[in-house]
């Protein structure tokens, strides 16, 4: 008897697959590095308001924790859900292969949407990057500059050691260092990993503080490590000669800027990233935009966008720097 | 009420019929909690039921799954582990390193495995040898194993060969190889447990260690090879997920104790040691998988699932705790 | 009994030692570790994980564990920060009540399973360790409290101080250590907990209330996971569904093992606490001076985990010995 209702049951559910798939626009699931971020608030508004004007389903889901496997489960279960676009911002730069790889076989579109799977490009069909990433380290070393007099001991507070968008950055301004005449006053004396905890953060900003005594700047190019940064220059008054700045969400830095600690510090719109990702995805699945090196189209508020190498798109060209004057316009 | 009964309960001893032998046993519970689960996650979406899926999904624990059987050995043994998913992380760290820097590969593999009968070891050596409680030294060699992964490999991830990648996505018969393993490991060793004099030994030696003593059984000496199998077991299941994402990283396999644990438990091993089977952690296995699968592919916050997951671990020991507070009478 | 006595006596004497030479190590490679700064840094680092550990040694001496600090930290952090963002009229030292209040909650939720059910403790909080940190994404909605929603008062308390340059948390996590010495050490109910963890079998007959003793303790290391909870938004000037608090158990659970709190119950010392929770605050600290990369600190913390774990032994083992031979 109980054997019968279950059958029933589980026909009802089969039934159910069958009906679900008559007429559907196009799904589109973006897939967070981690609930609870409020960095993917943002993109996640960019999708969804993209969404509503293009006619579009959209849906957000992360795992629990941003371990490098953790997201696997999510792929798989968008693909049996038999989403059209899988937006992902990738937790490992080559564990989700295989799985993004099914993913592909399957007719799904795949792409990664603010970081890139650096080195395994082939296992994703574009990427959607809020800037191009070679400007964010000259960016920096000239904002820093700008705010030391270009002279001075200078270090770096990254996230973990491996971070492979930080590194990037962070060879780019080794370099503008070296090669740029204008900077050959600022030495950079150290680069410390606070491995985007605010724990670990505090203490290598405290030990950086400590070790080099002359120190006159930090450059914390992620948004752990510039409040954790800002926030041991604010318990310590010394905001007027270590002058911190970096990559910060306008949300976190508010408070910094406004009371003087720091002074100003850059980001981009992620907001930005979901609004193009979603009118990409949604032009290529209707066949007006070709997924092709050097193909163009045009996204409402954003202009032309051009598809540069490794299928890789910005939202912006520079860096947006906030500060007293604009911060309040931003509210992300 | 209680001054009618008690003369009367002491008159009959109470003849249990069979069929609750049969029935009123945690692993029951299990199946009809599985049952109901798979009724339910077919309900909470219309994606769900699809056997390629479950068993897909199934691959992603597998490697749990199967270490979850040795550690329900070393519970009802009366201890604990809490190092295994530490373990895999180590053992593959080792296994990976080891090919990077040119070691051949089948050697690469054999560095990997021993590592893991090395920390079994170590386990076994603190717990048996020096008498500190099992939970308390799995949890420092849980820190210490993770962090010395960490040493090893920084937060870089390893990549492996091409030809070792994929172990879950070989199909025999339409299974996948993975879960194919689980299967035939949780038949061999629930022979073990239940049809051998080393498995009963175990049972004793959980129910009552000094008494096995006595009797004569070399208590020490199986919980010392259960603790080496745990090491054997999470190194070999190390590989399979090195196997299955293509690249190790020092978080390989974060937080699967408690997924572990939560099988054990599940299944209806009793915390306290001396009762239970793999049959439930068999059971259990599926049971978690099915759960956490219908609740990702219906898109129900991971929050949710936590909630879910704790409350389950709860339920199922107070219901465990209650089956066998009544079945020991 | 002074046996006894002298063990402890010895094993604080030992943790101290090791801090000592600790620091003198590292002060020959790295000189300003030996400066008040470095103290100061030390200090800061510690607040959280003194309060949390005072708690954690009570439920330990009583024989049972409490995995769910954590996520108790956790949630009632984003309670009191929900309540500073949306009814920030509400006064804000109403936020202390709110944060410890949540947690002892919690903590009695914990005790009531333990001892209703007659559970293990560890399982149980095993349980609510996700338990608690579910309901934290969902009452947050999986959005964090951001900083200028707690009050700047609340976050001055991280930084101003009444004396001596030391910030208000500092003296707030010493003055709970002095009041947990005087509870265990100088009230009854404190006694219990000793008698109830050291033979759980004979502390009803001498007239010990298990079951409400048992609850007391959980609720305390709620409570006090609370208070940790708001000093966390003080503290850092945040609250997020997932960071806040995870890993929270591990670092106490350390810092009470390797203070010399036995694990088998009946045995601990708040001094002891302190000492293990200041030894773990200098490596802490050393480690980015020394210029040793953050990714070694997980293994050596477990070294100084496995390290305590066997001089306990050895002490515990010398203890018997000398107790057998003053028996002789």
């Amino acid at each position: 008897m109980l054997k019968k209702t279950l059958l029933a049951g589980l026909a009802i559910g089969v039934a159910m697959v069958t009906t679900a798939y008559a007429a559907d626009p196009i799904k589109i699931v973006y897939i967070g590095k981690n609930t609870g971020n409020p960095y993917f608030d943002s993109i996640t508004g960019g999708f969804e308001d993209a969404c509503k004007s293009l006619g579009c389903e959209f849906e957000f889901v992360a795992p629990a924790t941003a371990e490098a496997t953790s997201q696997i489960p999510f792929i798989e279960a968008q693909i049996q859900r038999g989403v059209n676009v899988i937006a992902i911002a990738p937790n490992s730069p080559d564990a989700l292969n295989q799985v993004l790889d099914t993913a592909k076989e399957k007719g799904i579109l795949v792409l990664t949407v603010n970081g890139d799977l650096v080195g395994n490009e082939g296992h994703r069909d574009a990427t959607i990057l809020p800037v191009d990433f070679t400007k964010t380290g000259p960016n920096q070393v000239e904002l820093m500059g700008s705010m030391i007099g270009y002279k001075g001991d200078i270090a770096i507070l990254s996230a973990t050691t491996e971070a492979p968008d930080q590194n990037t950055w962070i060879a780019a301004m080794n370099d503008t260092l070296k090669n740029d005449p204008k900077y050959k006053d600022m030495h950079l004396v150290a680069t410390v990993y606070g491995d985007d905890q605010p724990e670990k953060s505090t203490t290598e900003m405290e030990a950086l503080l400590s070790n080099y005594p002359n120190l006159v700047g930090v450059i914390a190019p992620t948004t752990v490590g510039i409040a954790a940064a800002a926030q041991v220059v604010q318990s310590r008054g010394i905001a007027a000669t270590v002058h911190v700045t970096g990559l910060g969400l306008p949300s976190e830095m508010r408070d910094f800027v406004k009371d003087g600690t720091v002074s100003a510090f850059q980001l981009w719109s992620p907001y930005n990233e979901g609004w193009l990702a979603a009118h990409f995805a949604v032009g290529v699945i209707g066949g007006t935009i070709k997924n092709e090196v050097g193909g163009t189209f045009d996204v409402p508020n954003l202009g032309t966008i051009t598809i540069a190498d490794k299928n890789a798109m910005n939202t912006q060209a520079e860096l947006t720097t906030f500060d007293a004057k604009n911060i309040d316009d931003f509210d992300f | 009420m209680s001054a009618i009964q008690t003369p009367a309960a002491r008159e009959l001893p109470p003849a249990r019929p069979r069929w609750q032998v049969i029935v009123i046993r945690p692993e029951t519970m299990t199946l009809v909690l599985l049952i109901l689960a798979l009724f339910g996650a077919s309900l909470l979406s219309p994606y769900f039921l699809d056997v390629g899926y479950i068993l897909r999904s199934f691959t992603l624990s597998a490697e749990f799954a199967i270490v979850a059987l040795v550690l329900t050995m070393v519970i009802i043994a009366g201890e604990i582990d809490l190092s295994p998913a530490a373990n895999m992380a180590l053992s593959a760290c080792l296994f990976a390193f080891a090919q990077q820097a040119g070691v051949p590969m089948p050697l690469a593999i054999a560095i990997g495995l021993f590592a893991g009968l090395v920390m079994g070891a170590i386990n076994g050596f603190m717990v048996i040898r020096l008498q500190i409680p099992s939970i308390i030294v799995t949890i420092g060699t849980l820190t210490l194993y993770r962090g010395l992964a960490q040493v090893i490999a920084g937060d870089k991830s390893i990549r492996v060969p091409d030809w070792f990648i994929g172990i879950n996505t070989v199909l025999i018969a339409g299974i996948p190889l993975t879960v194919l393993i689980f299967i035939v490991m949780s038949v061999i060793l629930g022979v073990v447990l239940s049809m051998t004099i080393f498995g009963r030994q175990i049972y004793q030696i959980g129910t009552n260690e000094v008494a096995a003593r006595h009797a004569g059984i070399r208590s020490q000496r199986i919980k010392m090879s259960l603790f080496l199998l745990m090491g054997l077991v999470s190194a070999v299941a190390g590989l399979m997920t090195a196997s299955r994402l293509g690249s190790v990283r020092y978080d390989l396999g974060l937080g699967g104790e408690l997924q572990m644990v939560l099988m054990a438990m599940l299944g209806g091993t009793y915390i306290f040691g001396g009762r239970g089977t793999i049959l439930g952690t068999f059971l259990a296995a599926w049971l978690l998988v099915i759960v956490s699968t219908g609740m990702t592919v219906a898109n129900v916050l991971p929050a949710v699932q936590l909630v879910v997951l704790g409350v389950l671990l709860i339920v199922s020991i107070i219901a465990t705790n209650f089956i066998y507070s009544r079945t020991q009478r | 009994m002074s046996a006894l006595r002298n063990i402890l006596l010895r094993r604080e004497a030992g943790i101290a030692v090791m801090i000592v030479l600790f620091c003198l190590a590292v002060g020959t490679q790295k000189p300003q570790f030996l400066t008040l700064d470095s103290l100061r840094i030390i200090l800061l680092l510690t607040p959280l994980i003194l309060i949390g550990a005072m708690g954690q040694m009570l439920v330990v001496v009583a024989r049972h564990v409490d995995l769910s600090i954590g996520s108790m930290l956790g949630f009632s952090a984003m309670v009191t920060g929900m309540m500073f963002k949306f009814h920030p009229e509400i006064w804000w030292p109403i936020g202390f009540l709110v944060s410890i209040g949540t947690g002892a909650l919690l903590g009695l939720i914990n005790g009531l399973l333990v001892t209703l059910f007659r559970l293990p403790a560890i399982i149980v909080t095993l349980g609510t360790l996700n338990l608690y940190r579910g309901l934290t994404y969902i009452v947050s909605n999986a959005k964090q409290i951001d900083r200028q929603y707690v009050p700047s008062a609340l976050k001055a308390m991280s930084q101003t101080s009444p004396i001596f340059g030391i910030p208000w948390i500092i003296f707030i996590s010493f003055g709970v250590a002095l009041l947990t010495y005087i509870f265990v050490m100088h009230t009854r109910v404190g006694r219990q907990i000793f008698a109830l963890g050291s033979n759980p079998v004979a502390a009803p007959l001498r007239g010990v209330a298990v079951t409400r003793v048992t609850l007391l303790v959980f609720s305390i290391s709620g409570a006090l996971s609370g208070l940790a909870g708001i000093l966390y938004a003080s503290r850092w000037g945040f609250v997020n569904p997932s960071n806040t608090g995870s890993g929270f158990e591990f670092q106490v659970i350390a810092a009470v093992v390797i203070g010399g709190v036995s694990i088998n119950g009946g045995v601990g010392t708040v001094l002891g606490t302190i000492l293990g929770v200041l030894l773990l605050g200098c490596v802490a600290a050393a480690l980015p001076l020394l210029g040793i990369p953050g990714t070694t600190q997980s293994a050596i913390y477990g070294a100084v985990i496995l390290i305590a774990l066997l001089i306990d032994r050895t002490v515990r083992q010398q203890g018997i010995k000398s107790l057998t031979r003053a028996r002789a």
